[in-house]
C-alpha cells in the first residue's frame, strides 16, 4: 500500500473516533494540531488502527510517534 | 452489540426524559473508557446514567472519608472495580508465607469498605466486579493442589465474593470472570495498552462489560424480563408437527434432538425460576399440543405454559392476547421464533418486545442465548416457582367470568378471602420483590430493598401491610403491599401503595381502603393522605384515589376517617 493510500485511511479513521468531519491530516500533522487527539483517544485510535491494518503495535510504538509521518513509517514497517 | 466509539457517540444525544440514575465509578485502573461506555449503553435503554468517576485508585480514600466527593454525588448505584492485576501486583509484594492469605485479606477489606458504604449512603445498591483470571504459571497445574498460588487465592476470592453476595441482598457482582471466560483473554485484554494506560479492559470488551452492567441497573429499578414467548417447530423441536407427525419431530435421540432437548431444559430452568412461558404457534391447538401430552422425550409439558396460544392468525394478534391475559408490559417479554419473517413481523408490530436473532443451526441456539444474558433479575424468591400456576389459574377464572352476566354475582361466587399481616421475616423477600417489579399499579413506584423493608418493619413512624388474596381457585399469595408514614399526629401518608395487575377487578382496592381506613380510626389518626406521581406505565391509577373517595388538595388525595364508611367488598379478611 502507498504511503498516501495509508494516510487517507488513517485520516478516516481520525474522522470516525473523534467525531469530526473536518480533520484532514498531513504527514506532518502532530497531537497538537487536532482537537480532541489525546492520551486517551489515542488509544481507542491505535487500536482501530490495528483493525483497519491487521496489525498489532508494540508497546514502545505506541508511546514513540512525534507525528504522523511516524505512525505511518512504523505502519509501512509490519 | 455497538462498538465502544458508537457509544461515545451516544454521548452526544438527547437524553432529556430518560430515566435518571446516579452511579459512582471507582476503580483501582483506569476507567475513563467504562465511564463513557456505560452512559452511550444507558442511551440505548432511555436511561440518564448520571455517572461520576472517581480519580484513578482512589476506591478506600473516597469510601473511607465521610467528607469525600463520592458521598457529596450521593449514588444510586455505586460501581466498584478492583482488578485482577492489581491483586497480582498486591500478592507479588508479600512474603511467599502470606501468600496463602491473600483472598481472606482482600475479602475482609471489601466487608470493610461496604460496611462503610452502607452505613453512609442513603441508596446501598452496590455492583462489584469479580476478578478475571490471571494464571501466572508459577506452579503450572500444580496451582490448583496449592492454597498460595494466585490461582488459587483469586477464585477463591471470586467463591468468598458470591457466599457474601448470597447473604447481602444489595450487593450484586458482575460476573466479569465469566466474561473473560467467554470472550477470552487475548479478546479482554490488551497488554501493549495495559503498559501504556494502565487499562486492564480492552476497547471491544468495553461495551460488553457496561453492557452486563446496565442489565444489573436496569434490573434494579424494575426493568427486567417476565416472559418468555415460543414458536414451537423448529424451536422447541426439529421438525413440522402437522407434517411430520409425533414420531418424526427431533427430539431426544432422534436427529438433531438432542439440541431441542437441552433447549427445552434450559427453558424448564427459567420457569422453576418464575420465568412465566408462553406458547405461540401457527398451528391446529390439538395437534400443537400433542407432543406436549404425549411425547417420551419432551422435557417441557402443558403444565408448564401459563398460555398456550396454537391458531392460524398472525403473531402479533396472538402476542397481544397474551399480553392480555398476562397483564404484564410487552418490553418485559422475550419472543424466540426460528423464523426470520415471524421474528421481523413481531419486532416492527410489537413495540418494546425483545426478539433475538436466532442463528441458523438449532445447535447453536443456547451458546447464542447464553450470551444475551435475557434474563437478568436482583430478586429470587419461593413464590418464582409458583407464579405459572397461578397465571394458568387466571386464564380459568377468566373463563368463568363470561359465564356470569352480573359482575357482582361472579365476584360473590369467587369466595375470596385476604390475609392482612405487618411486615415480617417470612413476607420480607416477596414485598421486596414486589416492589421493585411492580410497575403498572403503583401509585408513588418507590423501590425498596429487603433492607429498607426491615427498616420500615422496625420503625415507630411507618405501618406496613402486606396483603394476600385467596379464592375458590386458589391461593395468588402476597399482591398487595402498603406503607403508611405518620406525617403528623393526625395524618397518615400512603408512602407506598402497589398491588399486582393480576388482581385488578376484584374489589381488593376497597378491601385495602376499609382496612387502612379503619386501621386509621383505631390509632387515632384522622387523614389518610395519598399521592400519585406519574410514570410511563402506572397511567392506570391515576383516578385511584378519587376512585376511593380521596379528595383532591393542594396536589395530594386526603381521606377524613370522620366521614369515612367502609366500601362495598366482597372480601373476607381471613383470620392469622
Amino acid at each position: 500500500m502507498q504511503r498516501l493510500d495509508i494516510l487517507k485511511e488513517v485520516n478516516d479513521i481520525f474522522i470516525d473516533v473523534l467525531d469530526d468531519e473536518s480533520i484532514v491530516l498531513s504527514e506532518q500533522t502532530t497531537a497538537a494540531d487536532v482537537d480532541g487527539w489525546d492520551s486517551l483517544t489515542h488509544i481507542q485510535l491505535i487500536v482501530a488502527i490495528e483493525k483497519k491494518f491487521k496489525l498489532r503495535f508494540t508497546s514502545k510504538d505506541i508511546q514513540s510517534w512525534k507525528d504522523v509521518k511516524e505512525m505511518i513509517d512504523c505502519i509501512v514497517t509490519k | 452489540m455497538l462498538t465502544f466509539n458508537e457509544l461515545k457517540k451516544n454521548l452526544k444525544k438527547d437524553f432529556t426524559d430518560f430515566k435518571k440514575v446516579k452511579v459512582a465509578v471507582l476503580g483501582d485502573t483506569a476507567t475513563q473508557f467504562l465511564v463513557k461506555a456505560l452512559r452511550g449503553t444507558g442511551y440505548e435503554h432511555m436511561y440518564n446514567l448520571e455517572v461520576w468517576e472517581a480519580d484513578f485508585n482512589q476506591i478506600e480514600n473516597q469510601i473511607f472519608d465521610e467528607d469525600s466527593d463520592l458521598f457529596k454525588f450521593n449514588p444510586d448505584v455505586v460501581i466498584i472495580f478492583y482488578s485482577s492485576h492489581k491483586l497480582l501486583a498486591k500478592y507479588n509484594k508479600l512474603k511467599p508465607e502470606d501468600y496463602s492469605q491473600l483472598a481472606v485479606t482482600q475479602m475482609e477489606l471489601i466487608k470493610i469498605l461496604h460496611a462503610s458504604l452502607c452505613s453512609r449512603l442513603k441508596s446501598k445498591k452496590i455492583i462489584f466486579y469479580n476478578y478475571t483470571e490471571i494464571n501466572d504459571s508459577v506452579f503450572g497445574n500444580y496451582a490448583n493442589k496449592t492454597e498460595a498460588s494466585f490461582l488459587f487465592q483469586q477464585r477463591k476470592l471470586n467463591y468468598e465474593l458470591m457466599s457474601y453476595s448470597s447473604i447481602n441482598p444489595d450487593f450484586h457482582i458482575v460476573d466479569l470472570s465469566s466474561l473473560q471466560n467467554q470472550f477470552g483473554k487475548s479478546i479482554f485484554f490488551q497488554p501493549s495498552v495495559y503498559i501504556n494506560t494502565d487499562m486492564v479492559l480492552s476497547i471491544d470488551i468495553v461495551p460488553e462489560i457496561a453492557a452486563k452492567t446496565v442489565d444489573l441497573i436496569l434490573a434494579m429499578t424494575g426493568k427486567f424480563k417476565k416472559c418468555l414467548i415460543l414458536d414451537l417447530d423448529n424451536t422447541m423441536w426439529g421438525g413440522i408437527i402437522g407434517d411430520d407427525g409425533i414420531e418424526n419431530i427431533q427430539i431426544g435421540a432422534l436427529g438433531i434432538g438432542k439440541a431441542f432437548t437441552e433447549f427445552q431444559y434450559w427453558i424448564k430452568k427459567l420457569q422453576n425460576r418464575g420465568v412465566i412461558l408462553a406458547v405461540c404457534s401457527k398451528n391446529t391447538e390439538s395437534v400443537a399440543k400433542e407432543p406436549f401430552e404425549k411425547h417420551p422425550d419432551m422435557i417441557l409439558r402443558l403444565e408448564d405454559f401459563a398460555v398456550f396460544v396454537a391458531n392460524w392468525e398472525n403473531k402479533p394478534d396472538n402476542i397481544r392476547k397474551v399480553q392480555s391475559i398476562l397483564n404484564i408490559g410487552f418490553d418485559s417479554m422475550v419472543f424466540i421464533d426460528d423464523n426470520p419473517f415471524e421474528r421481523n413481523i413481531v419486532r416492527e408490530n410489537i413495540p418494546g418486545i425483545m426478539v433475538p436473532e436466532l442463528p441458523e443451526d438449532p445447535a447453536e441456539y443456547l451458546e447464542y442465548l447464553y450470551t444475551l444474558n435475557l434474563f437478568e433479575t436482583v430478586t429470587f424468591s419461593d413464590q418464582d416457582a409458583a407464579r405459572t400456576k397461578q397465571y394458568q389459574v387466571d386464564a380459568e377464572r377468566m373463563s368463568i367470568q363470561q359465564s356470569f352476566t352480573n359482575e357482582n354475582d361472579f365476584l360473590k361466587s369467587l369466595k375470596m378471602v385476604s390475609l392482612v399481616s405487618h411486615f415480617n421475616k417470612f413476607n420480607t423477600p416477596r414485598v421486596a420483590e414486589l416492589s421493585n417489579r411492580s410497575n403498572q399499579f403503583n401509585l408513588r413506584t418507590m423501590r425498596y430493598s429487603e433492607m429498607d423493608i426491615e427498616r420500615f418493619a422496625g420503625s415507630e413512624d411507618f405501618f406496613t401491610f402486606a396483603f394476600t388474596l385467596e379464592d375458590k381457585f386458589g391461593d395468588n399469595g402476597l399482591i398487595c403491599v402498603i406503607i403508611l408514614k405518620k406525617e403528623n399526629t393526625e395524618t397518615l401518608f400512603i408512602d407506598t401503595w402497589f398491588m399486582s395487575c393480576r388482581v385488578l377487578k376484584r374489589g381488593m382496592e376497597n378491601f385495602v381502603t376499609n382496612t387502612i381506613a379503619n386501621y386509621a380510626i383505631d390509632k387515632g389518626f384522622r387523614f389518610l393522605k395519598g399521592e400519585y406521581i406519574p410514570t410511563e406505565k402506572n397511567g392506570m391509577v391515576k383516578e385511584h384515589y378519587s376512585n376511593l373517595g380521596f379528595k383532591d388538595v393542594d396536589g395530594f388525595w386526603m381521606l377524613d376517617t370522620l366521614e369515612y364508611e367502609n366500601r362495598d367488598c366482597f372480601i373476607t379478611k381471613k383470620d392469622q
